[in-house]
């Protein structure tokens, strides 16, 4: 069950396939990525995707989030979910690599998300989610991303 | 040095907001210790034997006067009224409430301070020369650079569920102070051919069960590229490193297996996907920070002689102190190894005796040092009598900077829940029975681990101690030959271990044969590495009462 979503546009209906079966599939809009799975391998079928799940079976497993940031460095999109262990204090992290929808095997409380989602107004790093960092505030360089 | 604007003290404030509410729903039951053991960790809250550990992150090792009191309050507010200065430049209390935590946190953030990612499998606090900004021989001052690294690493959200922890440090020296090789990523700042600044990156480093050091894997990386390229370096690790066995998840695992070339081959093709992403800062973020590091107000007419009239104050000086890059200043080592002391410990009055010490004698300045002592850096020469006779005062006099008693030691089976055999007797039981031959010996850095994680860094000791489980029974391996700094080595095994007490008298054995085969003034480890480890090995297995 997606929980958390972050974007106006109507939710992918198909179920994600493995990127095994995706290969396969040419017709399929929907993939999804295991941590030891190489995420650059959909790069030449961005334009056919439009959801894509990144599973993590544990959440100390961070490679999903290098997948999920390479993804959207490649110019994707479409809507990219996070799936499994996915817990309240990761949300923020997960949002700053690209996640735009949750979907946590266990439903999160809402008002904690929302509160760990809203809590640090200021970020060091340029990532793909767009904030400024906070040497861009300094200087006065504009909107990153 | 660098003092926080509103941006740096936003997020460290909020740091404490996000940890006083993770240790609520600890409490309240919304979350298991599992979910919330790495999120403390993080935070560098550790569950030991006893109690809960918390390690201060000390970025750099650097320290003002005012956050180095606070220290000293923290120890009585919420410890038993000492703290343990660590081999990464940071200080733990050993004695903490989870409860009380969130007020800590609080305590340190109202000094610019924090313990964001003192643990965990994330990029830990970045470490460097503990001479920083007063050195003779650096090129430039490290630190800006570290701090750099500090920002950029602070809840990097591609970065905080690595394989294994992550351990950066910076130097800018020829002469390695930071054991800069033994970490998971080593930075020297160097001078191209062009005369431009820029980084040599050494990458796979390491001490734990697989000690290694760490291959030059570029030797010129531009200042305004560095930042990509650490994230480059991240990144191949994050997507490549093992986790399917938390004993070969370190990046000098990866390094290894796939060979320096190839992994610096990813390194590179990652490096050049991220410049077009815009992620570094730019120099005049640099710039903004170097200007914080600049020189203290020298008094120009400081004299540059010194008194030596006193014979003790002499010796402290011949051992403790280092040239000043400034004449009439010199850069004092405070150490922490009493004779039968436990290393790195200092209670709340010293810590707040050197905070006052750091304010009237050092431009408001001190730092932690890897081998768990403070550095006052800029001390004029004609205060150095009043202010060693002061430190004498307070037991904080000792004249043995890198000598047998100056031991690095983890706190062992004491404290740790990881640790296999105590360490801090063993290094109490050393120094006692060496003080009296100290002085003779002269260089030799002794360090002792407690369990094969080597936090004792016993791998880069001239001696190195490892203290195991052996069926049950405490027992020590010992180690000769490991060095850290340019010369980097380490350390190989000398034979069957030994019991605490056995542990002592084959110490002993080494150096009085040292002290009877050595050559002119050769130290310790250079007699060892002349006559390598079979006579050394002889003199230490020798039957006591062999005819």
């Amino acid at each position: 069950m997606t929980q958390f979503r972050f974007r106006s546009d109507e939710p992918v209906a198909d179920p994600a396939v493995t990127v095994d079966s995706f290969g396969e599939q040419t017709n399929a809009s929907a993939v999804r990525l295991e941590p030891g799975d190489e995420a650059r391998d959909l790069l030449p079928h961005l334009d056919r995707l439009k959801l894509i799940e990144v599973n993590f079976p544990a959440y100390t497993d961070g490679r999903g989030y290098t997948s999920a940031r390479v993804l959207r460095e490649a110019g994707y999109t479409g809507e990219l979910r996070a799936v499994g262990d996915v817990l309240v204090d990761q949300l923020a992290y997960m949002r700053r690599c690209g996640f735009d929808s949750f979907a946590p095997e266990r439903e999160l409380n809402v008002a904690d998300a929302e509160a760990a989602m809203a809590r640090y107004a200021e970020v060091y790093q340029p990532t793909v989610d767009g904030r400024s960092p906070v040497w861009a505030k300094r200087h006065g360089i504009g909107q990153h991303g | 040095m660098y003092q926080y604007d509103k941006f740096d003290q936003a997020l460290v404030d909020a740091r404490v907001a996000d940890f006083r509410d993770q240790v609520r729903r600890r409490l309240d039951g919304s979350m298991t210790e599992e979910q919330f053991r790495p999120l403390r960790l993080m935070n560098g809250l550790y569950l030991q034997l006893h109690a809960y550990m918390l390690r201060v992150a000390v970025p750099y090792g650097t320290l003002s006067s005012a956050q180095m009191r606070m220290l000293g309050d923290i120890a009585d507010k919420y410890d038993r009224g000492y703290g343990h200065f660590t081999t990464r430049q940071n200080i733990q209390y050993n004695w903490i409430k989870l409860e009380e935590a969130p007020d800590i946190l609080a305590d340190l953030a109202s000094v610019e301070m924090h313990a964001i990612q003192t643990s965990g499998n994330c990029i830990r606090n970045t470490t460097s020369d503990q001479y920083a900004g007063a050195a003779a021989d650096e090129l430039v001052d490290p630190r800006p650079y570290a701090e750099l690294i500090r920002q950029w690493s602070t809840f990097h959200p591609e970065f905080s569920y690595l394989p294994r922890k992550f351990k950066m440090a910076v130097i800018a020296s020829d002469t390695d102070r930071a054991a800069m090789r033994l970490h998971d990523i080593g930075i020297q700042i160097v001078r191209n051919a062009a005369g431009e600044l820029g980084c040599a990156f050494y990458v796979g480093g390491g001490m734990g069960r697989t000690p290694m050091i760490a291959p030059l894997i570029r030797e010129f990386v531009p200042l305004d590229q560095f930042i990509t390229y650490s994230e480059a370096c991240l990144r191949v690790y994050n997507r490549h490193g093992r986790r399917d066995n938390k004993y070969k998840a370190r990046i000098k695992i990866l390094v290894h297996e796939l060979g320096k070339e190839e992994y610096t081959r990813q390194v590179e093709e990652e490096f050049a996907h991220l410049l077009t992403q815009n992620i570094e800062p730019p120099l005049a973020e640099l710039e903004r920070i170097k200007a914080q590091f600049t020189d203290p107000a020298y008094d120009p007419s400081a004299p540059d002689a010194l008194d030596r009239s006193d014979p003790d104050f002499a010796l402290w000086v011949d051992n403790n102190c280092v040239t000043h890059k400034q004449p009439g200043y010199i850069a004092a080592t405070i150490s922490l190894k009493p004779v039968g002391g436990i290393p790195g410990d200092a209670t709340s009055d010293q810590i707040r005796l050197m905070a006052g010490l750091a304010k009237e004698y050092s431009f408001d300045e001190c730092r932690v040092t890897h081998a768990q002592n403070i550095v006052l850096p800029h001390v004029r020469k004609v205060d150095l009598y009043t202010l060693w006779q002061k430190l004498d005062a307070a037991g904080l006099g000792t004249a043995n900077l890198d000598q047998i008693g100056d031991i690095i030691a983890c706190p062992g089976l004491d404290y740790c829940s990881l640790a296999n055999a105590r360490s801090i007797p063993v290094a109490q039981k050393i120094s006692e029975r060496m003080a009296a031959k100290e002085q003779e010996i002269g260089e030799l850095k002794l360090k002792i681990s407690g369990c094969i994680n080597a936090c004792g860094h016993h791998h880069a000791g001239h001696i190195g101690i490892l203290g195991v489980d052996r069926k049950g029974v405490e027992n020590y391996q010992l180690l000769l030959g490991g060095c850290e700094g340019a010369d980097t080595s380490l350390g190989t095994i000398t034979g069957p271990g030994f019991d605490e007490d056995g542990i002592v008298g084959a110490v002993e054995k080494a150096t009085d044969f040292y002290l009877a085969n050595k050559q002119g003034s050769e130290r310790f480890l250079d007699t060892y590495r002349r006559l390598g480890m079979a006579p050394f090995k002889e003199a230490i297995y020798a039957k006591e009462n062999a005819e």
